[in-house]
């Protein structure tokens, strides 16, 4: 991660001299083509996307008529209303809502606990050192790296004395214990670069532990924070494994009920609907890219240290 | 009892141990300058009395108190950092009032202080920019600020003029100096640099390889070096130190060396400490300003021995003018009088004042005169 608190060199005001004219001419032509292929990339991310809103947007007919690729005649919302509260998921007709609310449930605690201890923990691995500190790290390091199917069953039985089988408390402690490795390897990486010295000045003026990571070590970790978000909000959400194998019919999240809801219509299959649902299913991961994104900054260190 | 005690203080990092036994006492008011080359230890015994770093063994006292086991918050210190270490995300005026709002000082009172503090260092006009707005001299001064907030017993600074330019580091030494003569608070000042130690200091400390080497005044130190290290170490341009011969010259010892033609000259001792030493091998001490031109020579000296010996180089410095030749196969610098007309590859006349010589045993590398 490109996270330098030091060298944020005073760049602005060293403008190039402006290029001669005819060397932009000839510059011109490879910038044209480069621009044409990212375009065509672009198109090319961007079609299923497209397809997806297109055909939610159509009655089913349009689409089992073989229309695929074309614009609806007849526009319509029906398709999303019905996937929110009406279509069969499962066993009960009740649209995906329920099972969204269980996503959002889920997701939302996950992250924060997660990103929170997460760090806590590269506060501590960084600035509160202790034997052994380094092995430690290494070792939930390794724990970033458990492949999932290992802990499914150890989980269960876990989860299953912990009295939190099949709910959505569960579901977040899974999700917390897996988050937690990467949200430490994110802030511990960050926090190795945050001066000691602010540390130190701050526990010469009295600051304590929790002080200190308040008011001194959060202000800065907006950037690594709106990463670890946007990596803990995607993997949790878009979790298919843990959601299907750790979940009752009452706590299943999005992505299983997508599942059912594609599996369990009977008779025809309701392409439109299942599009609707599969773009919901797909909006806030969509949503937190957009509004977090924005949050990228950089530079929020520069002048702490020597300029 | 000093006011600021280090008792036999130690410092390990596992089996590595970075400051050996140190014992240094120094009374109120005084103004410590711990000097030495980079690694020596002097942060790490600058952070042991600050309470950022455990003690090993030993113990520090300040007015008496054993530190041991308190929190730097409780020592009552105040520190200047290194890269100044100001909070980036605050204000000046944030900067300089988080230490006396963690320390509940209420707020009137703390905007009373931050006024006071901003007048005494002409920082008034920055108080509502944050740190990334400021140049490295203004970022000094925020950083000395919130260390003056504290009316601490000791005020430690850790090399807090090293990231400036060298003509802001001569202003902001002047103003160190102005202050601590204002002030009268105790000063732990930790420096790389020699001139820094000399110019602030009412005692210092030097430092090499985890040992404090000697310690003593500012003139102590300058005239009367404990060993090699602090010999060449301290003085600009550094001591002229070369391998010599105790010899016997007319019932007085002296030393003998070789110039650069392979012919020797003798340089009779002031003392007659080396008298009954003949042949030994020493190294000998003098500094630049003791040798001069004859003219320059200083007249209150009653050894001052004149040496022929050729010019290798002279280097103009405008006040000035340091002249190189060989004495003992190593450069030996004098400082004559700017307009004596030395030029390279004469044959001259120079003027030792043997008071201020230094003698070293060349295997101990401690003094013996
Ligand atoms: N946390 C540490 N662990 C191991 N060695 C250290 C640590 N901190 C400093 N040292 C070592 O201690 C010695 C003295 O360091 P320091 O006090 O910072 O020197 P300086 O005189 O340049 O301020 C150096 O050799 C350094 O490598
Ligand atoms: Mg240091």
């Amino acid at each position: 991660m490109p996270t330098d608190f030091t060298s944020q060199a005073v760049t602005a005001g060293t403008g190039t001299p402006a290029p001669i004219r005819k060397r932009r001419r000839t510059a011109a032509a490879p910038r044209v083509i480069l621009y044409l292929i990212l375009a065509l990339f672009c198109v090319y991310y961007l079609l299923p996307l497209c397809v997806m809103v297109v055909n939610s947007l159509k009655p089913l007919g349009e689409i089992t008529a073989g229309g695929m690729m074309a614009l609806p005649e007849q526009w319509t919302l029906a398709p999303w209303s019905s996937a929110w509260s009406t279509a069969q998921v499962g066993v009960d007709a009740t649209g995906l809502r329920p099972y969204f609310v269980n996503s959002i449930l889920m997701v939302v605690p996950a992250v924060a606990i997660s990103t929170i201890l997460g760090a806590l923990n590269g506060y501590v691995l960084t600035k509160w050192t202790f034997r052994g500190a380094t092995l430690l790290f290494g070792l939930v390091l390794f724990g970033c790296f458990i492949p999932f199917q290992i802990v499914l069953i150890p989980m269960a039985r876990m989860l299953g004395l912990m009295g939190i089988a099949g709910t959505v408390p569960g579901l977040v402690f899974v999700h917390l214990v897996y988050g937690i490795g990467f949200s430490t390897l994110y802030f511990r990486n960050y926090y190795a670069a945050f001066p000691t010295e602010l540390v130190r000045a701050a526990q010469i003026d009295g600051a304590g532990f929790f002080t200190i990571f308040r008011r001194i070590l959060l202000p800065s970790s907006g950037p690594i924070a709106v990463v670890c978000i946007i990596w803990q909000f995607t993997n949790i959400w878009n979790d298919f494994l843990f959601g299907a194998s750790f979940s009752d019919f009452d706590s299943q999240p999005m992505t299983v009920a997508l599942n059912n809801l594609v599996q369990s219509s009977t008779g025809v299959k309701e392409y439109n609907v299942h599009f609707a649902g599969a773009i919901m299913a797909a909006l806030p991961t969509l949503l937190v890219y957009v509004v977090a994104g924005r949050f990228f900054v950089r530079g929020l260190m520069a002048g702490s240290v020597k300029g | 009892m000093g006011f600021l005690e280090i008792d036999r203080a130690t410092k390990s990092y596992g089996a590595v141990k970075v400051l050996h036994e140190t014992d240094i006492s120094i009374d109120e008011g005084e103004f410590l300058v711990l000097v030495g080359p980079s690694g020596c230890g002097k942060s790490t015994l600058l952070n042991m009395i600050a309470g950022l770093e455990e003690v090993s063994s030993g113990d520090i006292r300040i007015k008496g108190r054993s530190m041991n086991g308190v929190k730097p918050a409780d020592r009552n210190i105040a520190m200047v950092f290194q890269s100044y270490a100001l909070y980036p995300n605050m204000t000046v005026r944030g900067n300089i009032s988080f230490g006396m709002e963690m320390h509940k000082v209420p707020k009137p009172e703390r905007e009373t202080k931050i006024a006071q503090v901003a007048d005494l260092l002409q920082i008034g006009q920055l108080l509502d920019r944050k740190p990334g707005q400021l140049s490295g001299g203004q970022r000094q001064r925020v950083a000395m600020g919130r260390a003056l907030t504290r009316d601490p017993d000791v005020f430690l600074f850790d090399e807090p003029l090293s990231n400036l330019d060298a003509k802001l580091r001569v202003d902001m030494r002047m103003e160190i100096k102005k202050l601590h003569q204002k002030l009268g608070t105790t000063i732990v000042y930790v420096t790389h640099d020699q001139i820094e130690a000399l110019t602030l200091s009412t005692r210092i400390a030097v430092m090499y390889g985890g040992y404090v080497q000697q310690m003593g005044t500012p003139r102590e130190i300058y005239d009367n070096p404990a060993n090699l290290f602090v010999a060449g170490f301290m003085g600009s341009p550094s001591m002229n130190l070369f391998p010599a011969r105790v010899v016997d010259a007319g019932g007085a010892p002296a030393a003998e060396f070789t110039l650069a033609g392979g012919e020797t000259a003798l340089l009779p001792f002031a003392g007659d400490a080396l008298a009954a030493q003949q042949g030994r091998d020493i190294v000998l001490g003098i500094r630049p300003e003791a040798i001069t031109d004859e003219g320059g020579a200083d007249r209150n000296s009653r050894a001052v021995h004149v040496v022929e010996s050729p010019i290798e180089i002279t280097e103009p410095a405008g006040s000035d003018t340091f002249v190189v030749t060989q004495w003992g196969g190593r450069d030996a610098v004098g400082r004559f009088r700017a307009d004596v007309p030395a030029r390279a590859g004469d044959r001259f006349a120079f003027a030792v004042n043997m008071e201020k010589a230094v003698v070293f045993d060349p295997e101990t590398e401690t003094r013996i005169a």
